[in-house]
């Protein structure tokens, strides 16, 4: 398959999100983001998780906003958002724990994934300062189309944070050349019509709706939605610039008693899907 | 004053915008892969409503299946009991299947044919849209799926069986607190899952744009009736128009005819369920505030970090924390005001007007009557208030025998 190429720069002054995606592809590697929801299955636990999936081999971070609602959520990842919430975490918490996470990296990009309502309720513009203060890169909320998403885009801009948007398998030409407009960071390829979790991935018609997103912008494109294990991430890795996953990895926090085996569970996975996609 | 130009609109109000916002309220906050099914739903309405075709077998179907134009009934016990205003009730009661959302559902089934979707979804609160849609579903032969929170699955058992009896499958959702707003998260995944081949047949004025614009299309043909036969029979408009107001279909079918009438006050009544202090209510303008929820910008309960808090009420159809962005709308340009009655006080009102008028009406009609009764005594008996009785109260037997001591 052939996938126009487009260089990632690196300029001094570049992003953490635009600087991660230009150092895979100087080393021909593909990147991995794990999403995981901020303060699941405990608060104190989301930070050292972070450090360890970094250590295992994440490239970006997806950091999830608890809330109510999580109306595009599977059962698994709606179950963290109900833990998250029932512990009183919030936004604004979750800006502590990025806060605390550049700590000690100041490299490994972090976006920050939820619905809108916790970002409106804080200001747009307070969100915009206070993030990037915190060190956030990037925010999706996956209920804000693009065209009507400057309130949100604009104080974002000012502040230094890229926007990231969802491209689905039914989103016609059309509105991709629109969403890559308003788009920053790179593309959140969603790979199938559904939640996420959802079963059913054909890594091969992916592959080839990758490749023409690819065709239609010049920032990275990553896969997410239905990646469970070291071989889809692989398969998919061949075409994305990097793959997400989720589900497979909140699902291992929920089944460990103890926080460090839990940690230790989810590093696991990551390493497994490096080494898989690294093959 | 003339009858005959006052028995019909002026045209004057234009909300929403394209796309779907009502000034900075409504929008289409969802996620990417539901946009193409909005903009192909949004596309198909815009063709219909112009289509004379579309609308004569929409008229058919109100006139001889739902049993259209529906009473409007001169209450004059109740007026006279109350001292005051006279009170004309708008017999949605009377429609068949119980109530007002009937209206909606023969509207977008006949879009959902014209489209060529094979399955049909839905959420329900009381169940009277769940049984309207199942009702309208097994009527052209369709799929219906409608999701209902486990909790008004236990308290509105008699309608969980009607829509079963018409073929439909009725999921009990159990997430979140269990009602209204859990059970339009799962129609909402339910959708996203299946996109090419659902309709979901949304039950009032709320989600994304074009539902509130398209319910309100179907239902306003409730204000416009009232228009008519008030004119018809008092030779003038109505001073006032009182609706119980969960998602607000019923009152937005009501007011929109008389919203550029501004001498007509609007009066959408919200849920007060245990009193607002308490904080267990549904009182979404009097203890909300502007948020973004299923689909659309509005007044919604949430606490300071934005999580959706729970709204109680006695009325499964009332218990909601979002409001139709129209009304968030309405409320903010001053055409409307959102007042509240508690469950003791629509109570109350359900048993009067069982007792002076033979009606018995739903819980949640019973929040804008027990409106009317503080209203009526503040005007002259030349005045006149036409309140929706947007349903019967056949379906809230239990629930009122229960709060009554009584085991059915």
């Amino acid at each position: 398959m052939t996938v126009q190429q487009h260089s990632f720069s690196t300029r001094p002054d570049s992003k953490r999100i635009d600087a991660c995606f230009a150092r895979l592809q100087a080393e021909g590697r593909k990147g991995l983001i794990p999403y995981v929801t901020a303060g699941d299955p405990h608060p104190d636990v989301t930070v050292p998780l972070m450090h360890a999936m970094v250590e295992a081999g994440a490239d970006i971070i997806e950091l999830g906003i608890p809330f109510s609602d999580p109306v595009a959520d599977g059962p698994v990842i709606e179950l963290a958002h109900q833990r998250a919430v029932s512990q009183g975490v919030t936004l604004a918490d979750v800006l502590v724990m990025v806060t605390e996470f550049r700590k000690k990296d100041n490299v490994t990009p972090v976006a920050l994934m939820g619905y809108l309502n916790p970002v409106e309720i804080m200001g747009y513009d307070e969100f915009a300062t206070r993030a990037a203060v915190a060190g956030v890169d990037a925010l999706l909320t996956v209920d804000v189309p693009p065209e009507d998403a400057d309130f949100l885009v604009e104080p974002m801009r000012k502040a230094g944070l890229e926007a990231i948007f969802l491209v689905s398998p039914n989103t016609a030409d059309e509105r991709i050349t629109g969403i890559t407009r308003v788009a920053g960071g790179y593309i959140y390829y969603v790979s199938i019509k559904g939640i996420t979790g959802a079963g059913g991935l054909d890594t091969d018609a992916v592959s080839r709706r990758v490749a023409h997103v690819k065709s239609m912008t010049p920032l990275p494109v990553c896969v997410g939605f239905g990646i469970r294990d070291g071989e889809s991430a692989a398969a998919l890795s061949k075409t994305a610039d990097a793959v997400i996953v989720g589900t497979a990895l909140v699902q291992e926090l929920a089944s460990h008693e103890k926080p460090a085996d839990a940690i230790a569970a989810v590093a696991a996975k990551v390493a497994d899907m490096r080494t898989a996609m690294d093959r | 004053m003339s009858v005959d130009n006052r028995g019909t609109a002026p045209e004057a109000y234009h909300q929403p915008d394209e796309r779907g916002f009502f000034g900075d309220f409504g929008g289409r906050f969802i996620p990417e892969t539901l946009m193409p099914a909005i903009q192909e739903l949004t596309e198909a309405f815009e063709t219909f409503i112009k289509d004379p075709e579309f609308m004569e077998e929409f008229d058919r179907d109100l006139a001889h299946f739902v049993g259209r134009p529906s009473p409007l009934y001169h209450a004059e016990r109740w007026s006279r009991e109350l001292g005051g205003a006279q009170i004309y009730l708008k017999r949605e009661d009377l429609n068949h299947t119980g109530a007002h959302k009937i209206n909606h559902a023969v509207g977008q089934i006949l879009l959902a044919k014209r489209m060529g979707k094979k399955r049909i979804i839905a959420e329900t609160g009381a169940g009277q849209h769940g049984v309207a849609t199942a009702t309208v579903a097994a009527r052209l032969g369709l799929e219906c799926v409608v999701y209902m929170g486990a909790k008004d699955v236990e308290r509105q058992a008699a309608n969980v069986y009607r829509m079963k009896l018409l073929g439909a499958t009725v999921v009990p959702v159990e997430n979140g607190s269990r009602t209204l707003k859990d059970a339009i998260n799962a129609t909402l995944r339910d959708w996203v899952s299946n996109v090419d081949d659902t309709f979901y047949l949304l039950g009032t004025v709320c989600g994304p744009h074009p539902f509130p614009k398209m319910v309100r299309t179907f239902q306003s043909v409730v204000g416009r009736e009232a228009r008519r036969q008030i004119v018809e029979m008092t030779g003038r408009l109505p001073d006032a128009l009182v609706a119980c107001v969960g998602g607000g279909c019923n009152a937005i079918g009501l007011f929109t005819p008389f919203i550029d009438d501004k001498d007509v006050k609007l009066y959408g009544v919200e849920a007060g369920g245990e009193g607002v202090e308490s904080g267990k209510h549904a009182a979404r303008f009097s203890d909300g505030r502007k948020g973004v929820l299923q689909g659309n910008r509005t007044f919604i309960m949430c606490d300071d970090a934005g999580q959706i808090t729970e709204s109680h009420s006695v009325s499964a159809g009332l218990d909601y924390p979002g409001v139709g962005p129209e009304h968030a709308w309405l409320h903010e340009i001053g055409r409307a005001e959102y007042p509240y009655a508690t469950d003791v006080e629509a109570l109350q009102a359900f048993h009067d007007l069982t007792r002076l008028e033979g009606i018995i009406p739903a819980l949640e009609s019973s929040h804008a009557l027990a409106y009317a009764t503080k209203l009526a005594p503040t005007m002259g008996p030349d005045q006149s208030i036409i309140v929706n009785l947007s349903g019967r109260g056949d379906k809230d037997m239990h629930t009122v025998a229960a709060i009554d001591g009584i085991t059915l």
